[in-house]
């Protein structure tokens, strides 16, 4: 093993020095256009708004499980207009809301999802020199970062931070203070960022594969992030007219969102009237349930990856597997207004919103199905980035069976808006796509770095995450199932019903800070392998795909010879094979 | 590091990247400038009375005889490129910058007209989304002025070097030119004459 590691260690000096030049540290690490840079940027601010957006949400919970009570030691922190003698006020409570669910779904996951594995792992997997146009991957970023330097600015202008919600509701939002306009511009910055980011995804796969690889040998990771692209490019533009549109209605005196003879503080508004606050509605959700399938296919992505390798099988229904994904991508763009089941459409538009949001858990169902299946008779390694993979099976598949009553009009009627609908969306979100993104931090490391991470604290880091975890978010189901309102500063101590619920939030609040608490084996493992991990050659998990031939950490370029693809991407455990595992890049065998 | 087809078609897909990535852009660009058409026929729909000749039908005609003028000027430009005249393209490269710029003087008197008669984006849903609507297309209009500039003047040098990578990028901003101006097609009838 060391040996190989020398000799390519050798190899790979030798033929960059005729190949790229020097660069500066400014060109290399932080103006950078290689893909490799720009996805460990992504990933790196990624998982710091991640790690912000999760400090914003233990505040909350505290609130909550203790409400009135002043912060301890950090309560001086936040000043009298947030939080006066260490107590935190209603309106800092809602900004934290707001900001917490924008940061988490715009600033964190997206970024680390798509900007950073999308960026890090598809040229590799598809083996291309670059992302189509590397200039543009660079400006995606920095747009990205703008956006998310706006946000946080936010929270220092006069009355703070938007505190609409993150799904900023009309007409309140429209007369909010002036954070909600810097969350206006700074959801433009990510929306472009994003933009930018799904033309060049597209053009990168269909333009840039190896020779050899045709469509159906992608990896399955590559088509989810195909399919991602077409999410962001397609759903993301209303959005942004959505964005302007509040914008005007804000800056310029519009009234798009505000209908005639609106009130507010006993005074009418002096506005022209005649708007419609539901179109935002409308507008917002056309995204934001794309947005859903966003978050949720990359970590499909990287989940099958690691199964496929872990359990030496190739993936069961790989056929199967890409068309459902295709499907899904398609009808995830006519479910939106189940998220309008309340509004008053009108029960015709209910029920086709009904049938849609049924038929698009088909395909989820196919595609956990086979990644289920892929387990069978397997003989499993059980590796940190595999627990995480594992883990995230039955997650994704507790918050998806809990969707279903919401995606049902009637049932819809009593869920709405309680804790339970809370829930259900952070098992899709939290123990399912963050610890597929954990997985795959664990497994491409490697490549990344030329070094893996520890495994013993990768273990503590899986294990304590995943019991405070479903600590934090099955009590919801609790709550919401008694009727307790979501969105609540003190948890609705005034209602009646609420009595016997609200003991759970203690519990909620100690499994929350305990998970703060082992994230930090993670932080420690992400920083020292970096320097003292084992070190690692090509293709440490003896995996079959394209990104496993380049050396670890590829150079500027990334292959050292141009990569030809000869097979299907999971060609695990052939019969008759020397080895368990046949790559994509080595040749047949006369 | 040379990236694949950046000038070169790709044999199976028959397109260079910016070729499918102009295309690319330009259908999110329909789903936006979507968004705001649906807006306005919910506005619409839902509003008691709707006005009817607040704005000039002649302005709005004329502009839409330039902007269809500059699709055609645009079109030639990329046309003597390809047979090799790049002085003749690239003067009609800035003829079309100039009937761009008519345009948006055009659109100065119009807009400077209702905003003197106290008709500004804050009056009615109809001027409200008026405004949006032509603004974002005038903002449209300015960027590829930007990019015409740029084919004009500093980015020329390319064509010394690789005039096929040159032509290319004349047909790139010539495609994005008549979305540009089939938006404008669109917006004409709906917010002037209907």
């Amino acid at each position: 093993m060391e040996k190989t590691v020398t000799g390519t260690a050798h190899g790979h000096g030798h033929t960059h020095e005729h190949t790229h030049e020097e660069l500066g540290f400014w060109r290399k690490y932080v103006f950078s256009l290689d893909h490799k840079v720009i996805g460990v940027q992504y990933a790196i601010t990624g998982l710091l708004f991640l790690l912000f957006g999760f400090c914003l949400m233990m505040l909350m919970r505290f609130q909550l499980a203790y409400p009135g009570h002043p912060i301890p030691v950090i309560g001086n922190w936040f000043g009298a207009d947030k939080a006066p003698g260490g107590i935190m006020l209603p309106e800092f409570y809602n900004q934290l809301g707001a900001m917490h669910g924008t940061i988490m779904v715009f600033m964190g996951v997206v970024p680390l999802a798509v900007g950073g594995f999308g960026n890090f792992v598809t040229p590799l997997q598809i083996g291309a020199p670059d992302m189509a146009f590397p200039k543009l991957n660079m400006m995606s970023y920095w747009v990205y970062f703008l956006g998310g330097v706006t946000m946080l600015a936010s929270f220092f202008v006069p009355a703070g931070a938007a505190q609409s919600g993150w799904t900023s509701y009309p007409p309140l939002s429209d007369i909010a203070t002036m954070g909600q306009t810097m969350w206006l511009f700074g959801m433009v910055f990510l929306i472009t960022s994003s933009l930018l980011g799904s033309i060049n995804f597209i053009v990168t796969i269909v333009q840039l594969r190896a020779k050899g690889l045709s469509y159906m040998r992608l990896p399955f990771f590559v088509w989810a992030q195909l399919v991602t692209s077409f999410l962001l490019l397609l759903a993301f533009p209303p959005l942004e007219a959505a964005g302007v549109l509040q914008l005007m209605d804000r800056l310029a005196g519009t009234s798009f969102f505000l209908p005639s003879g609106l009130m507010v503080s006993q005074k009418p508004l002096t506005v022209a009237g005649g708007g419609n606050p539901l179109l935002w509605q409308h507008l917002f959700w056309f995204l934001a349930h794309p947005e859903v399938y966003v978050l949720i296919l990359p970590a499909m992505g990287i989940v099958s990856e690691i199964i496929a390798n872990n359990t030496r099988k190739p993936l069961w229904g790989y056929r199967a597997l890409i068309y459902a994904i295709i499907f899904l991508g398609f009808m995830s763009f006519i479910v939106w207004a189940h998220h309008m089941f309340m509004t008053g459409m009108g029960t015709t538009i209910s029920a086709f919103f009904q049938v849609t949001t049924m038929i698009i858990s088909i395909p989820s169902v196919v595609i956990l199905t086979a990644l289920l299946l892929s387990l069978w008779g397997a003989s499993i390694r059980f590796t940190t980035p595999m627990l995480f993979a594992l883990a995230f099976l039955p997650m994704f598949g507790i918050g998806g069976l809990t969707g279903l009553p919401l995606g049902l009009a009637p049932s819809d009627i009593h869920l709405h808006d309680t804790y339970y609908v809370i829930g259900h969306f952070h098992y899709v979100v939290a123990p399912g796509t963050i610890f597929a993104l954990f997985a795959g931090l664990y497994y491409w490391f490697p490549k990344a770095t030329g070094r893996k991470m520890n495994e013993l604290l990768g273990k503590i880091h899986f294990w304590g995450s995943f019991i405070c975890i479903n600590c934090v978010f099955m009590p919801m189901f609790i709550q919401g199932l008694g009727g307790m309102n979501r969105r609540m500063y003190d948890g609705g101590m005034q209602y009646a019903h609420n009595a016997g619920l609200l003991k759970w939030n203690l519990m909620i609040g100690f499994a929350a800070w305990g998970l703060g608490l082992f994230q930090i084996p993670f932080i420690i493992n992400f920083f020292a392998s970096i320097k003292w991990g084992a070190l690692v050659d090509r293709n440490p998990w003896e995996a079959t795909t394209l990104e496993w031939s380049a050396p670890s950490p590829p150079g500027h370029g990334n292959f050292l010879t141009e990569p030809i693809v000869y097979r299907g991407a999971y060609e695990y455990s052939v019969p008759g094979a020397a080895k368990d595992f046949t790559p994509q890049f080595e040749p047949e065998h006369a | 590091m040379e990236i694949p087809y950046t000038v070169e078609q790709r044999p199976d897909t028959g397109l260079a990247n910016g070729k499918l990535g102009i295309w690319l852009f330009l259908a999110s660009e329909v789903m936006l400038f979507g968004a705001l058409f649906s807006t306005y026929i919910l506005l619409r729909v839902g509003a008691i009375e709707w006005p009817h000749g607040e704005l000039s039908v002649k302005l709005g005609a004329i502009n839409t005889v330039i902007l269809i003028c500059s699709s055609v000027t645009m079109v030639v430009a990329w046309a003597k490129l390809k047979l090799n005249d790049f002085a003749k393209g690239r003067l009609y490269v800035i003829v079309t910058v100039v009937l761009a710029a008519v345009f948006l003087v055009n659109k100065y008197f119009e807009y400077a007209e209702h905003f003197a008669k106290g008709e500004g984006p804050w009056h009615s849903t109809f001027f409200a989304i008026y405004f949006t609507l032509t603004g974002l297309h005038g903002l449209h209009i300015v960027g590829g002025i930007v990019v015409m500039l740029y084919l004009a003047g500093p980015g020329a040098g390319l064509w010394k070097r690789n005039p096929e990578q040159y032509t290319n990028r004349v047909e790139y901003t010539g495609l994005y030119w008549h979305f540009v101006d089939l938006v404008w097609i669109f917006l004409f009838p709906v917010l002037y004459l209907l």
